[in-house]
């Protein structure tokens, strides 16, 4: 399944859909990197609103994602993630430590661009 | 011979001419003859189990009067039952006579204790009436005591149904009434707990906590746990994730009021106090997340 990525001036929103098979979240983490290369990317939003479960896969997976957006100098943040999967996760350990996260897309953009004046 | 005569005292209860058949009469005639019996003599037996009652010093939370109200009902529905065998109909009854004693303080046991004192009292009245006829006796013994018995079983079911009920209200209400998430600035929740977390409590409220965050959009959180004597490993640990569930959906978390018993406890679990925001007391947790949303508050003199 494909996960559609937008461009919205500086940042890319990527929006999961639903369930994510491993082979989905490889895809993404490729495609992701290329798009932030291709367009010169400062920010990336990672929108899990629709994801009802996260494993430890997806967790593992989207922490390598933050790293690798962050060694081409861009910030990732995580939006969107449910109150029962957030219990569910840090229950089993996956805090997604150092990665950013904010409440929903709003949020994320706001976050970004405090980050990018500071940067500035 | 299919049939013998035989004259019996009884033989007017049924309308024929006091023939009896070897075979016995159906139950339901025998309940019919015993609830009669009992109707008719419904004041004197009533009166007895009354008196039995306060002999055996049960009831002692009601007044005299109150007891013979709740005497003349229950009379009434239990020989209602043994005649309907509607035992709906009873249960709803007990349950409903439950719901207005449970709060006058009357125990379980005294509620099955008088319900078995009236089957006595009742069936000593039926030995009484037929000690003439054992045959008789045991048929209509054996007609009362399933009866009976079920009855004293479905009131008993009924009043510990209710006990059960009000006892899961009060535990619902003390529940809601002890972790409050408020709002006291945007963005700004406070959760104040006092008294004891256990882990379901711990539980319920981060479930509460997260659930509001998402609702009001906080990205600030004062815990303060104030009002909270101690904490076991299980208890700090639900604290931890909740701090860490928090972050996930956007929220810094800021927990203020340790006692020191609880600053030991998190410092024997190995709590990595760098990634948990504490603050002395709740009004420093205020002042900090004020300054995290860029707040300042100023008195109104220094504005001028």
């Amino acid at each position: 399944m494909e996960v559609p990525i937008l461009k919205q001036g500086e940042v890319l929103i990527a929006t999961f859909q639903a369930a994510l098979s491993d082979a989905d979240l490889e895809h993404l983490r490729r495609g992701l990197v290329q798009q932030v290369v291709k367009f010169r990317s400062r920010g990336v939003i990672v929108d899990v609103t629709a994801m009802d479960v996260m494993d430890s896969f997806a967790s593992r997976t989207l922490r390598e994602i933050a790293h690798m957006i962050r060694l081409r100098g861009a910030e990732t943040v995580i939006v969107g993630i449910q109150p029962e999967v957030a219990f569910a996760m840090v229950q089993l350990g996956l805090t997604l430590e150092g990665v950013a996260t904010a409440l929903d897309l709003e949020e994320g953009l706001a976050y970004l661009i405090e980050k990018f004046k500071d940067v500035n | 011979m299919a049939k013998r005569e035989v004259t019996s005292k009884d033989s007017g209860a049924r309308g024929n001419s006091g023939v009896e058949l070897v075979r016995s009469e159906a139950p339901s005639e025998l309940l019919r003859e015993l609830v009669a019996h009992l109707r008719q003599n419904r004041t004197q037996l009533r009166e007895e189990w009354v008196v039995r009652i306060s002999e055996t010093r049960l009831l002692t939370a009601m007044t005299k009067e109150e007891i013979f109200a709740e005497a003349t009902s229950v009379y009434d529905s239990y020989v209602e039952a043994l005649e309907t065998e509607a035992f709906e109909a009873l249960q709803a009854y007990a349950r409903n006579l439950s719901e207005r004693i449970i709060p006058r303080g009357v125990e379980t046991h005294e509620v099955v204790g008088i319900v078995l004192l009236l089957r006595d009292v009742l069936a000593r009245s039926l030995f009484a009436k037929y000690q003439t006829d054992f045959k008789k006796l045991n048929r209509i013994l054996d007609a009362y005591e399933p009866a009976a018995n079920r009855i004293a079983n479905t009131v008993a079911v009924g009043f510990v149904q209710e006990r059960e009920r009000v006892i899961r209200q009060q535990q619902e209400a003390i529940r809601e009434l002890s972790t409050p998430v408020l709002q006291v600035r945007e963005r700004l929740l406070i959760l104040p707990i006092i008294g004891v977390i256990d882990p379901q409590r711990a539980r319920q409220l981060t479930e509460q906590l997260l659930r509001g965050i998402r609702t009001n959009r906080a990205k600030v959180v004062v815990i303060d746990i104030t009002g909270v004597a101690a904490m076991d490993v299980t208890v700090a640990n639900h604290l931890v994730q909740t701090v860490e569930a928090s972050r996930l959906l956007g929220a810094t978390v800021i927990v203020t009021g340790l006692s020191p018993e609880i600053a030991q406890t998190l410092v024997t679990i190995g709590v990595d106090l760098g990634k948990m925001n504490t603050v002395g007391d709740l009004q420093g947790g205020i002042e900090q997340a004020e300054r995290l949303l860029g707040y300042k508050v100023v008195t109104l003199a220094e504005t001028r």
